[in-house]
């Protein structure tokens, strides 16, 4: 429900009676002297001392801590941490059993996350319709229409959790990676009771994307238009350009596919790309440094994974992959909305590497962790579900930290998610009011990208999303808040 | 002899405590679930986590009576209670779930509809430090006793 009082008046329309209000998040759209849509920024109420947080702590200490950064993604920022660690801790490999015991925990945590946005954020707007009423537009609505979307979305994401719990000893902030390997391997209890429901969590992941495919083809127009632009990409990819959502090096692809940069190791980041500050917001707005400050922005996420990768190694998704990409007849495929697609494949992946990992007797090893000579510095990146991780450690003689630096997906998609804000505002905005039409557009652009609210507080009293109308001299003429 | 019938069980009650105890008092809720874990009551769960999500419906429907606990930068120290009713809900992000919308879930899915209270226990700083406030520890203690003295006299109630 969103609330809206209205001001008479010529120009300013004063619609929000809440004088300080913070929000989870916040659009703001600038019209021209014409008045006519100059731009729309997204800000996400972030906050940055998480790396001063992180400063002076034990460099083993970290992958735990920085689970604190997201209770949504925990799993990401434990796993990435630990392969930064690794480095620290002189390992450059560890061991195959400690190499797959992380996959699997991260493959069950993609799966998860990735079923959480699409069952319970996109689904609704997807296959009930982004005009159906608000009331009606959530999980229950789809619930009520398509019964077995229920089922899908909750077992989907308690079998996620299930592997998480049984990789890392629970489901909430688990404790797997130390670095150079981790503290445990597979029970073969919790191994089997996977085992028992693996096929048909794969099976729900192939129903969910018939099911999507569905609504596509009934809206072709839309989902090709939508709050889409072409755009560069990145992602980890593995060796010969196969799909990897845990390791691998960094491939970044322009509009039409040719690469702009590939096989970059995560440690070398900083030659590729560079973390630009503005003064209006606190997230920064990282872009690749070849191509400049305008035209290096990019965008990760699942869309980006399927993208930059030139084939998946597990039958069902690469299928899927190969019909997902003829969509764009033999370039890439841009489209916004897509990202849901993308990350339906995603989930049939995961769920295949899960399959294929549970029967691996590795998992079961003994050999568990390594050692070597201690490095000042640590690197590393991972595929979350949400798009490229990035964690970068230093760490003095004492073993503490001195510095870090955490690129999350939600900064790498920042300025793509304000162009997605900025074409919904363009095609939708009339006059000076902020609809809830326009509402509903501008959260379901959003959702694509299912920005990460990280370290956020999720007290009572934030209000979730703030839209303010702005006109040439950055006067509110308009705000709509979202309760 | 006339058979007595048994006691009817204690209701089970769900205390489900949420927050980021990195960042001071957003942690009251989890800290809440510390503290009536040390009841070790049979009838009583408690679970602490980061934030809701949707398989908390499936805690929720098994229970009788659920609490949700949260921190609360604005309203009424030392805390406030709220009933709270199944109202689904769509957000722009997979970060934010409400109870209503947990509730709703767990009335839809799985045809359950416990009794349900939101408490908003007042917290007062939400810098990234690991502890609470004086005052909303103090505000932890006084909304603990509350619960235990409610969740305690179901328990009595029923044993009686």
């Amino acid at each position: 429900m969103s609330e809206m009082q209205t001001t008479p008046g010529p120009r300013k329309i004063v619609i929000d009676p809440v004088t300080r209000v913070e929000g989870h998040g916040k659009v703001t759209i600038r019209l021209n002297e014409a008045g006519e849509v100059e731009q729309a920024r997204f800000h996400i109420v972030e906050f940055r001392g998480f790396e001063r947080f992180i400063q002076g702590r034990m460099y083993w200490e970290v992958p735990v801590i920085v689970q604190r950064l997201c209770g949504i993604c925990p799993v990401s920022h434990h796993l990435c941490a630990a392969k930064a660690m690794d480095a620290i801790a002189g390992v450059d490999r560890v061991t195959p059993t400690a190499d797959k015991m992380r996959r699997l925990m991260h493959y069950g945590q993609v799966l998860q996350s990735n079923a959480v946005n699409f069952f319970h954020l996109a689904s609704p707007d997807l296959l009930l319709g982004f005009e159906a009423p608000v009331a009606q537009r959530n999980i229950v609505g789809v619930i009520e229409a398509f019964p077995e979307i229920g089922k899908w979305a909750i077992f989907i994401r308690k079998f996620g959790q299930q592997v998480i719990a049984a990789t890392g000893g629970r489901r909430i902030h688990p404790r797997l990676c130390i670095p150079g390997g981790v503290n445990q391997n597979l029970a073969v209890e919790p191994r089997d009771a996977l085992r028992a429901d693996i096929d048909r969590i794969v099976q729900w992941c192939g129903a969910a994307l018939e099911l999507h495919k569905t609504f596509v083809h009934a809206h072709e127009a839309l989902h090709e238009r939508f709050a889409s632009f072409p755009s560069s990409y990145m992602s980890l990819t593995g060796a010969g350009g196969v799909m990897d959502l845990y390791d691998g090096t960094l491939r970044a692809v322009d509009a039409a596919g040719t690469p702009i940069f590939e096989n970059v190791p995560a440690s070398a980041y900083r030659d590729q790309l560079i973390e630009e500050v503005r003064p209006w917001s606190y997230m920064k707005f990282p872009h690749i440094r070849s191509l400049g400050r305008e035209a290096g922005w990019y965008r990760v996420g699942p869309l980006a994974q399927l993208n930059c990768c030139s084939r998946i190694d597990t039958p069902l998704a690469e299928a899927a992959r190969r019909d997902f990409m003829a969509r764009g007849n033999g370039g890439l495929v841009h489209a916004t909305l897509a990202y849901h697609w993308a990350r339906l494949i995603c989930m049939i992946h995961c769920a295949e590497k899960i399959r294929e990992l549970l029967f691996d007797d590795d998992l079961q090893g003994s050999d568990l962790l390594l050692t070597g000579q201690h490095r000042p510095e640590g690197i590393a990146a991972i595929e979350a579900p949400r798009g490229t991780l990035l964690h970068h450690y230093v760490v003095d003689e004492h073993d503490q930290v001195t510095a870090a630096n955490l690129i999350v997906s939600t900064t790498h998609n920042n300025e793509a998610m304000n162009r997605a804000v900025t074409k919904v505002a363009i095609d939708d905005l009339t006059g000076h009011e902020i609809t809830e039409g326009l509402l509903n557009h501008i959260e379901v652009a959003i959702r694509a990208y299912d920005p990460c609210l990280s370290c956020a507080t999720h007290a009572l009293g934030d209000m979730p999303l703030i839209v303010t109308l702005e006109d040439a001299e950055g006067t509110v003429i308009a705000t709509r808040v979202k309760q | 002899m006339t058979a007595r019938s048994p006691d009817p069980p204690p209701p089970r009650v769900l205390v489900l405590g949420y927050g980021n105890p990195g960042r001071q008092d957003d942690g009251l809720g989890p800290a809440l679930v510390a503290e009536m874990e040390r009841l070790g009551w049979p009838n009583l769960t408690a679970l602490d986590t980061y934030q809701l999500n949707i398989e908390d419906a499936m805690d929720v429907a098994a229970h009788d009576i659920v609490w949700f606990v949260d921190a609360a930068k604005t309203g009424d120290a030392p805390f406030a209670v709220h009933e709270v009713w199944p109202a689904p809900r769509i957000e722009f992000t997979s970060h934010l779930a409400r109870p209503e919308a947990i509730l709703a879930i767990a009335r839809q899915y799985y045809g359950a509809s416990p009794k349900a209270f939101l408490l908003a226990i007042r917290g007062y700083a939400f810098e990234f430090i690991e502890a609470l406030t004086p005052q909303a520890a103090d505000n932890l203690q006084d909304a603990v006793a509350m619960l235990t003295d409610r969740i305690g006299s179901l328990h009595a109630k029923v044993l009686s």
